[in-house]
């Protein structure tokens, strides 16, 4: 009986996730765009419930809320369907687009969309041979083998997108990087824009007096085609046409020079609202908030160097160590089943809440910068695997800062994975992606004012 | 004959559309007669220029340059974005809207980038203070030609087709503009005498005499201070 209770809070809580994301579908992404596909915005919607669900099951599991064997069948369940999801039907309907796109193939749009699921199918399987993530007793389709593969993926991807993170925040809150812009830049950066535009017209301007006198002489302007064409050209050649080739790499180049220009401005455009915006209060506020994650990244960076070089592997979680200083060293006394259970269900529930909107605001970003009318069904559909994927890896390393007598269901449910090589695996690459993201920053931040200078 | 009768430009008109619409295309179909090949994302502006004869068939045929300024990028850009795009506003003497039809959210756009273009001299730091809701007093003293265009028409079923034109129809009414609806990708929807090709033809006459014969009582407000860019194209530039 309290199997069916358990199970209609959990298809409630589903139901609820699944409402959620369709109207973030709607509103947020596909603000621009229409829906013509709504199956796209099932799968989404299906992949962020999911998600979700196996974030409610580990607060559950915190706060010993339903039966522990309903609990364990959810896991299973929710697991199952999250693995079919990402590595049958998203891949599936991924390629059925790109396909569609393509207006050579449209005849066989199903076979060749199952030709590309089989492509994607193989490098999966690659993927998990260079890395110890088994032991080799398992078989060939058990669950541990997908998991495996997708937590690879997941992994590597939350540690770039953590590791960019953690080196962009300080970045963009704290004033001390503003470069100084001023009025004057800006219109003089204007100024040359429209002088470069008015040299672009005026050579277009000639271009198309001359097609007119050649098209009205009734000579057809023709590019030479083909073998002859190309010999004929070498030996006889059309004064104008010359002129015109000559004068047509002029427009290219100052078209290139047009597009750098009107990207310099926007950014100095930026830059003169950010100056502004950090008087104000919010903006004191932030760059102050910089400060604080500038340390965090720093030490988040010295740990991860620390982790790899001494090859040391985190057994206690930051909650249990917390409170074992605070017992031993502070002497303070309490009651430490009750506080732990509820600073880890605090703790784990900030981790889940930020990580869930840090990556919907970053896939939002992501989709209006990449996106276009043609493209958007693939990029959503992209977006809902990486979405999968993230949070499924994030409950693979969230078993780290779970005390003791939580990690077990997960551990029982994921199975034998081999968790400290993703640990292991997520300092490697949040190092190499923070490090690479100082560098690149670093770069741009220091080319920007010569470029500045040079006017 | 040709040489001596060409006038210097003036007829510059910002295309206004969100992006992925086909601006860029259309731009190409207008100016070269052609259709244009490998169509990539327009960063900043891009502009070309169509010979056009003011007037054509009658005796005071003059023919004049017109520049179509491509303003690339969304109505939902950033702010620095949209100061920037603001430069290109100065001089524009007609405005086209460009809309794709196969998608509606395009055309609901239109009222933005239409009050974005026409509003630039209201508040000159670059901030636009509107929220967005169309007036229509605001177009019913519009001085600024406008034209409405819609394209990817061969990508409707023409099951859907009266109603998407029925719409667009009602679309044009709320600009007070023109408005024609065509496939980028084939140029026999301008040929020469077809109807498209006549509003067109219409509309640019309508520019020219805006900027050359109505200048004194037209005058945006505020375009004497932008001489800084009128002082350069209004240098006659006869070809040789």
């Amino acid at each position: 009986m309290s199997f069916l209770i358990d199970s209609s809070i959990m298809v409630t809580s589903q139901v609820l996730f699944f409402g959620f994301g369709w109207l973030f579908f709607m509103r947020q992404l596909f603000k621009d765009y229409e829906v013509r596909q709504y199956v796209v915005q099932v799968i989404f919607s299906v992949t962020f419930a999911f998600s979700c669900t196996m974030f409610e099951l580990i607060i559950f599991e915190i706060l010993g809320v339903l039966n522990s064997s309903s609990r364990y069948f959810h896991w299973k369940l929710n697991l199952c369907v999250i693995l079919l999801i990402l590595v049958f039907m998203v891949p599936f309907y991924i390629g059925y687009f790109v396909v569609s796109n393509i207006r050579l193939l449209h005849r066989q749009k199903l076979l060749f969309a199952c030709v590309l699921w089989l492509t994607f199918m193989y490098f999966f399987w690659k993927l998990g041979d260079p890395f110890p993530i088994l032991s080799p007793k398992h078989g060939i389709l058990s669950i541990e083998q997908l998991i495996s593969r997708v937590g690879v993926i997941g992994v590597t991807l939350m540690a770039l997108l953590s590791g960019f993170g953690a080196v962009n925040c300080p970045y963009t809150y704290m004033s001390y990087f503003l470069r100084n812009v001023t009025d004057a830049d800006i219109l003089a950066l204007e100024r040359r824009l429209l002088q470069t535009m008015d040299m672009i017209v005026s050579k277009k301007k000639r271009i198309a007096v001359a097609h007119r006198t050649m098209f009205q002489r009734g000579e057809v302007h023709n590019k030479p085609t083909g073998f002859w064409g190309m010999i004929k050209s070498v030996t006889t050649s059309v004064a104008g046409s010359e002129n015109l080739s000559l004068i047509q790499q002029e427009v290219d180049a100052l078209e290139e020079l047009s597009r750098q220009l009107f990207l310099e401005t926007a950014d100095l455009h930026a830059t003169k609202e950010r100056i502004e915006y950090s008087k104000t209060f919010q903006g004191k506020y932030f760059n102050f908030l910089g400060y604080f994650f500038s340390i965090y990244c720093v030490w988040k960076i010295f740990m991860a160097t620390i982790n790899i070089v001494f090859d040391r592997v985190g057994k206690t979680d930051p909650v249990t160590r917390g409170i074992e200083i605070t017992v031993n060293y502070l002497g303070i006394q309490f009651d430490v089943k009750f506080w732990s259970q509820h600073i880890s269900f605090i703790l784990v529930g900030i981790i889940i809440v930020t990580s869930i909107r840090g990556l919907l605001i970053t896939l939002t970003k992501f989709f209006y910068a990449i996106s276009s009318s043609k493209s958007s069904n693939v990029i959503v559909l992209l977006l809902a695997q990486i979405m999968g994927m993230y949070f499924v890896s994030s409950v693979l390393l969230i078993r780290m800062s779970m005390p003791l007598e939580y990690r077990t269901i997960i551990t029982e449910v994921l199975g034998e994975l081999q968790f400290n090589f993703y640990h292991r695996w997520f300092d490697v690459i949040f190092l190499v992606s923070a490090l690479s993201s100082i560098l690149f920053l670093y770069l741009a931040h220091k080319q920007a004012p010569e470029k500045h200078m040079a006017l | 004959m040709l040489l001596s009768q060409a006038r210097p430009l003036i007829g510059c008109c910002p295309l206004c559309a969100f992006a992925g619409v086909g601006k860029s295309s259309l731009v190409h179909l207008l100016c070269q007669n052609q259709v244009l090949g490998n169509p990539s994302w327009t960063v900043g502006c891009s502009v070309d220029v169509r010979i056009h004869d003011y007037k054509e068939g009658t005796p005071e045929e003059k023919t004049y340059y017109i520049e179509l300024w491509d303003v690339g990028g969304s109505v939902g850009s950033a702010t620095s974005v949209k100061s920037t795009r603001a430069v290109f506003y100065n001089l524009l003497n007609g405005i086209i809207l460009v809309h794709d039809l196969t998608n509606k959210k395009s055309s609901q756009n239109l009222y933005r980038w239409s009050l974005e273009a026409l509003n630039r001299d209201v508040a000159p730091t670059g901030v636009l203070v509107t929220n967005g809701d169309y007036d229509r007093e605001q177009f019913a003293d519009n001085q600024i030609p406008l034209l409405v265009i819609g394209t990817k028409l061969d990508q409707i079923p023409e099951t859907k087709r009266n109603e998407v034109l029925t719409r667009t129809a009602f679309l044009a009414e709320d600009f007070n503009a023109e408005e024609i609806n065509l496939d980028c990708t084939n140029p026999r929807y301008l040929a020469a005498g077809s109807s498209n090709a006549v509003k067109l033809s219409r509309f640019f006459d309508k520019v020219i005499e805006k900027r050359y014969f109505l200048r004194d009582g037209n005058q945006i407000p505020g375009f004497t201070e932008r001489k800084r860019f009128g002082g350069g194209t209004l240098k006659s530039l006869h070809y040789d």
